[in-house]
Formats: C-alpha cells, sequence, structure tokens
C-alpha cells in the first residue's frame, strides 16, 4: 500500500493535493464540491476587511500555454464570509483560511476571524499581483513580511502559511523572513506578472491590463522557486503553479515540496483531477518502488 | 481558445425602444441556451445568450439596463466586439409536447429554442410575457413558425392579462404538456418551477448569475452545492433545482456577496 498521507508541520493532510486559492472558493457549495473530490483541503478566495467588487471584465483570457486573469481580490469582506466556512463540514477535508490586507493591524483582524470561523490553517496572501495597495505590493519587503507573519502568529494558534511571488528578485530572502517572523509553511507560487495585448483593437484585453498568469506555462517557474526555497529555509514548502498531472506533483515534491496546490489544472481537467492526480501519483510510486510519498521530498537535491 | 475573437458587427436590428439585435460571423457551433462573453472593447465583457442561430452568423438581443448594455446599443454597423464561447450546456429536448414560456429578455434566447425544438416535429406552444406591450419583441418571428403563441401582459395591454405563470397553469389544463423551457425574471420561473412540480411536469430553467471566467474556474457563478451556472449551466432540470436552495432566494454580486432576491 502506497501512503499519501503528509503533514505540514501539524497539519495532517490524508494526501498531498490541495485546492489553491481562488478556484471555485467563493461560496460553501463549491468547496464542499471539492471536498469530496480527493483534495485533502481547500484554501479559500483571499479574503480581505471590507467587500470588494474585484477589477472589470474582462477578468479572464485563455492563452496558447497558460490563463490570463486579474480578478482583483473580489470578495464579500471578511465578516459575510463567516457563514460560507461553517457551512463546510471538516470531516472530508481541511480548510485553509487565504486573507490579505494592506497593513499588520488588517491582517491582526482578519486572522482573529478566521480562526473563530474555524479554519484548520491561514495563508497569507502577500503575492497578488494585480490589487493596488494589496498582495504583492506589500509582499515584496522582507521587514514588512516579518512583520505581518510575527503579529498574526501572536494572535493566532492554528499554522500559518505565508503566499509568495515570484515576481520578486530574491524569493528566498523572503522566505527566510516568513520563517523568522513563524511561518509553518511558504506556499510557492502566485500567478507570474503578464499581459495579453488584441492586436486588432490595439489594446490589452484585460481591464486591469496587467494580470498574473497561471497554468501549464509556469510550471517551470514554480519548480525552480520551490527548489531554491527548500535550500533557504527549513519550514515545509507547499508547491503551486501549472499542475495538471501525477509527474508535476511528484517533481514538486522532489523539488522539495511537501504538498501542492491545484487551480489552474481543474480549467484544464475540470474537477476530478484530484482524483486523476490521486490515480496518476499512486501509479508512479508504485511502478517506481516507493511506500511513502514522503520519501520523495527534496530528493532533486543532490 | 478561451479568449475574445474580434468580429465585425454584420448587421443591428432594433427590436422595442430599449432592446436591440446584434448580428455577427462567428463559426463556432452554438446550440439554443448557449451563450457568449461579449467584449466591448475598454468598457467591460458580458453574458449573452445566442438568440438567432443561421449557420455561421450568430446574434445576440439585450436590453440596455447599464454601461456595458448602452455602449453595446449605441455601437454601429462594422464597429469591433470580441466573442468568446459558445458556453453552458443548452437546452435538450425531451418529451412530446413542448411549451416555451419566455419573460422579459427571457424571450431572446427562448425565440431560436423555440425554432429549433420545432425540427422535431412534435406540437410547441410557447407564451411570451412582458410587463407591457411595447417590451414585447420576437413575436411576429414566431408567429411564423408552426408554434401555437401565446402573449401574456402585467397591464393586459396585449394578450391574456396577467403573469405568464397563471397563463401556464391555464394551458397546461387544456394541453398535455411533456416538458417546460423557460428564461425570465427568478421569480416567475420559481413560479414556474412549482407549477411544474405540482403536475409532474419536467421542467428546464435558464438561470443567471454574475460571471466573469465563464470558464468554471473563478466561483463567481457558483449556487447550489458548488454547481457552476457557466459549466453546469446555465439550463437546469427541476431535479436539479429542488437541491438548489439559492434559487429564488438570493444570488450574488460582483464581489460575491449575497443579496436576497425574494419579494
Ligand atoms: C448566461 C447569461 C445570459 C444572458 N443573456 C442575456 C440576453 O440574452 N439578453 C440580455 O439582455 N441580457 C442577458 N443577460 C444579462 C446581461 O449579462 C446583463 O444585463 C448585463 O451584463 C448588464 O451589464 P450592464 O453593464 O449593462 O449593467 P450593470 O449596471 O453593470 O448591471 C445590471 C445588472 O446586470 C448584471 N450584470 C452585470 N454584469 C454582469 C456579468 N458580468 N454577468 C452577469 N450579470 C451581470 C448585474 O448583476 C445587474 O443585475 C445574460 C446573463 C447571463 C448570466
Ligand atoms: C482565476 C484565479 C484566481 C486566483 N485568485 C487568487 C486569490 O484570490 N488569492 C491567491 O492567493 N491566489 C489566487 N490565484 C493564484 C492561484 O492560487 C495559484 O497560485 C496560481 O494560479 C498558480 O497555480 P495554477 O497554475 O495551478 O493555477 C488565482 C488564480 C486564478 C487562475
Ligand atoms: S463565471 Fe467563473 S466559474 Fe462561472
Amino acid at each position: 500500500m502506497v501512503s499519501l498521507t503528509t503533514c505540514i508541520n501539524n497539519l495532517e493532510l490524508k494526501n498531498p493535493f490541495i485546492l489553491a486559492s481562488g478556484i471555485m472558493d467563493e461560496d460553501a457549495g463549491s468547496m464542499k464540491r471539492i471536498l469530496q473530490e480527493d483534495a485533502a483541503a481547500v484554501v479559500t478566495k483571499s479574503i480581505g476587511l471590507h467587500e470588494r467588487n474585484g477589477h472589470s471584465n474582462p477578468t479572464f483570457l485563455e492563452l496558447e500555454h497558460g490563463l490570463l486573469n486579474a480578478m482583483g481580490l473580489p470578495n464579500p469582506g471578511i465578516d459575510s464570509y463567516g457563514s460560507e466556512i461553517k457551512k463546510i463540514n471538516n470531516d472530508n477535508g481541511k480548510i485553509i483560511g487565504s486573507i490579505f490586507g494592506s497593513n499588520v493591524e488588517e491582517f491582526e483582524i482578519l486572522s482573529e476571524k478566521m480562526q473563530n470561523y474555524g479554519v484548520n490553517a491561514l495563508e497569507l496572501n502577500l503575492s497578488c499581483p494585480h490589487a493596488k495597495g494589496y498582495g504583492l505590493e506589500i509582499g515584496q519587503d522582507p521587514e514588512e513580511i516579518n512583520k505581518i507573519v510575527r503579529a498574526v502568529k501572536q494572535s493566532v494558534s492554528i499554522p500559518i502559511f505565508v503566499k509568495l511571488s515570484p515576481n520578486v528578485n530574491d524569493i528566498c530572502m523572503l522566505a527566510k523572513a516568513a520563517e523568522q517572523g513563524g511561518a509553518d509553511a511558504i506556499v510557492a507560487i502566485n500567478t507570474v506578472k503578464a499581459m495579453k495585448i488584441d492586436i486588432e483593437t490595439k489594446r490589452p484585453i484585460l481591464a486591469n491590463k496587467i494580470g498574473g498568469y497561471s497554468g501549464k506555462a509556469i510550471k517551470p517557474i514554480g519548480i525552480r522557486n520551490v527548489y531554491e526555497i527548500f535550500e533557504a529555509i527549513k519550514i515545509p514548502i507547499i508547491g503551486v503553479g501549472g499542475i495538471t498531472k501525477g509527474e508535476d506533483v511528484i517533481e514538486y515534491i522532489m523539488a522539495g515540496a511537501s504538498a501542492v496546490q491545484v487551480g489552474s489544472g481543474i480549467y484544464y481537467n475540470g474537477i476530478q483531477i484530484f482524483t486523476q492526480l490521486k490515480e496518476q501519483v499512486i501509479k508512479w510510486m508504485t511502478q517506481n518502488n516507493y511506500q511513502n510519498i514522503k520519501e520523495l521530498i527534496g530528493v532533486a537535491h543532490k | 481558445m478561451n479568449q475574445p475573437e474580434i468580429v465585425k458587427i454584420e448587421s443591428i436590428q432594433n427590436e422595442t425602444d430599449s432592446i436591440k439585435t446584434i448580428t455577427f460571423f462567428y463559426k463556432l457551433e452554438t446550440i439554443p441556451g448557449q451563450f457568449f462573453m461579449i467584449w466591448i472593447p475598454g468598457i467591460d465583457e458580458i453574458p449573452m445568450s445566442v438568440s438567432n442561430i443561421n449557420n455561421d452568423n450568430k446574434a445576440i438581443t439585450f436590453r440596455v439596463v447599464g454601461d456595458a448594455t448602452k455602449s453595446l446599443f449605441n455601437l454601429k454597423k462594422h464597429d469591433l466586439i470580441g466573442i468568446r464561447g459558445p458556453y453552458g450546456n443548452g437546452f435538450s429536448f425531451h418529451g412530446n409536447h413542448h411549451l416555451f414560456i419566455g419573460g422579459g429578455t427571457g424571450i431572446a434566447m427562448i425565440a431560436p429554442a423555440v425554432e429549433s425544438c420545432l425540427l422535431r416535429d412534435e406540437p410547441v406552444d410557447v407564451i411570451l410575457g412582458a410587463k407591457t406591450k411595447d417590451e414585447l419583441f420576437f413575436i411576429k418571428r414566431l408567429q411564423k413558425t408552426d408554434a401555437n403563441v401565446h402573449i401574456a401582459t402585467d397591464d393586459g395591454s396585449k394578450g391574456y392579462k396577467g403573469y405568464t405563470s397563471k397563463l401556464t397553469e391555464k394551458i397546461i389544463k387544456e394541453k398535455q404538456i411533456d416538458t417546460i423551457y423557460t428564461c425570465g425574471p427568478e421569480l416567475m420561473m420559481k413560479s414556474i418551477f412549482e407549477i411544474c412540480i405540482k403536475n409532474n411536469i419536467s421542467l428546464q430553467a435558464s438561470l443567471e448569475r454574475y460571471m466573469k471566467c465563464a470558464v468554471g474556474i473563478c466561483g463567481q457563478c457558483c449556487i447550489g452545492e458548488g454547481l457552476r451556472v457557466c459549466i453546469e449551466g446555465p439550463i437546469f432540470s427541476d431535479k436539479q433545482l429542488l437541491d438548489i436552495s439559492d434559487f429564488g432566494v438570493f444570488n450574488r454580486n460582483a464581489s460575491g456577496k449575497k443579496k436576497n432576491i425574494q419579494p
């Protein structure tokens, strides 16, 4: 029997597959549906203090090798979101609450509320590439990251994950700052800043002009980031970016990830992707004589 | 690929003071009940059902309600818009005697469904409903077909005076209807749903929810237990609707916040 159970510090997961933030996680119903698939956990949409519509449409389009989005952190505000989380029964899997704020105080308030709603862990979005004043705009500065994580750590008792952006000079420095602040894990990567111009109408298609690139094209970027972060820190890493098949999961784990998140994969394969990944990973491990997925974490570091 | 294909507007037809039909050349096969995402460059991108399917010519028919539909309304022949899709499941016809009910702008997508269903050579009845006669459209288009066309207006300015649901109750007493297909205000569809459940008639209702990606990832349009109106919908059956507690109760705006739609 192959064992897929994995651990992010003390958060036990029945397998390494987690739904990434921002994909089918705006309401309880959709997260419940994903948890009925073979996902061990779901990350909520990133939630802020106040209601936000996000950017105008077009907010999404497909490119040759990936997806481009500029949703712009739409969310109903933390106070409205509690009822969604409370409706999800944690029996099927874990819930990770993603939050975004513009300063330390906002992150403190949001993290306490999320914890009270009953989430099993927090994910701090310090990496959204297309929302003014949030995400990446405050997630490039190691000192700011350190301050935010430290403050959240003091406010809550559940594990804290920090989601980082690849749109920076040195992601390892940021990962270290998060680790020193008391983070329990690093999530890498958020989307890659990108743009699509329509040459007939001669304008960027996204209303926000700039968006975040996800899906197949960004997998090598995610792998490289996870690989480098693994050498820089001791806390676990959750790998995200471009996963659509079992081999991609194995690759992220070999690079140093203890678990992975899947977002755009749902676009390519549908929500059955979690079941497909599970079957494909088990098959690969069986063929290659591995019993325990944990044996594979970081083996590419030679 | 799911990115806007730029098309030229081939023709524009005025239907009422505030409703227009825009026809464009778009090759992808489309069935009634499916919708496009219409990009109005520099303004917005909004969902619109297909209202006419004529080989490679497709049309949308829309009412002015806000900024995006107003800009669409002001476009001229040969102006450029972006189209992606078609999206969603579309209608599937079952049974022998079919009843179509379009309320308000819902008439736009009911018309091609009626035309397509008639190809089965089975009896088709259709109710077109609006607040008042000036808001009705596609009457001539449907009267030209073999469908029995019934008209209802809230104020009685044309046809039956009263709601389409009342007229529905009357028609199902006179005729042995197997399936009802409807698109219109959600509360109208909720009444029709209740009639269908009570009378054991199957139903296909076309739901509207705020849409962003239209490809099933952003979660904006999810209803019930994670059903995506853009993928598993927009057409839902009576059986599915029984389990969708949002139906006729609330929708969610662009932020995802719930908005009560009960009277
Ligand atoms: C699957 C589907 C098919 C539709 N088909 C038709 C049609 O055939 N004819 C027609 O006239 N209308 C149709 N609509 C409704 C149409 O999309 C809205 O009227 C339009 O988006 C309004 O935009 P606006 O900027 O003019 O108005 P706004 O002032 O922005 O909004 C007015 C109303 O439209 C809704 N709306 C705005 N943006 C969106 C969006 N991105 N997605 C969904 N709703 C939105 C708002 O919630 C609000 O209730 C359809 C909607 C859906 C979901
Ligand atoms: C439509 C969409 C919305 C997203 N929204 C969020 C979000 O709210 N918060 C966040 O941290 N990441 C968000 N992301 C980024 C994903 O969680 C993920 O990091 C990224 O898409 C890379 O993974 P993928 O290639 O598997 O999609 C979003 C991505 C997409 C495609
Ligand atoms: S509009 Fe994004 S999931 Fe339906």
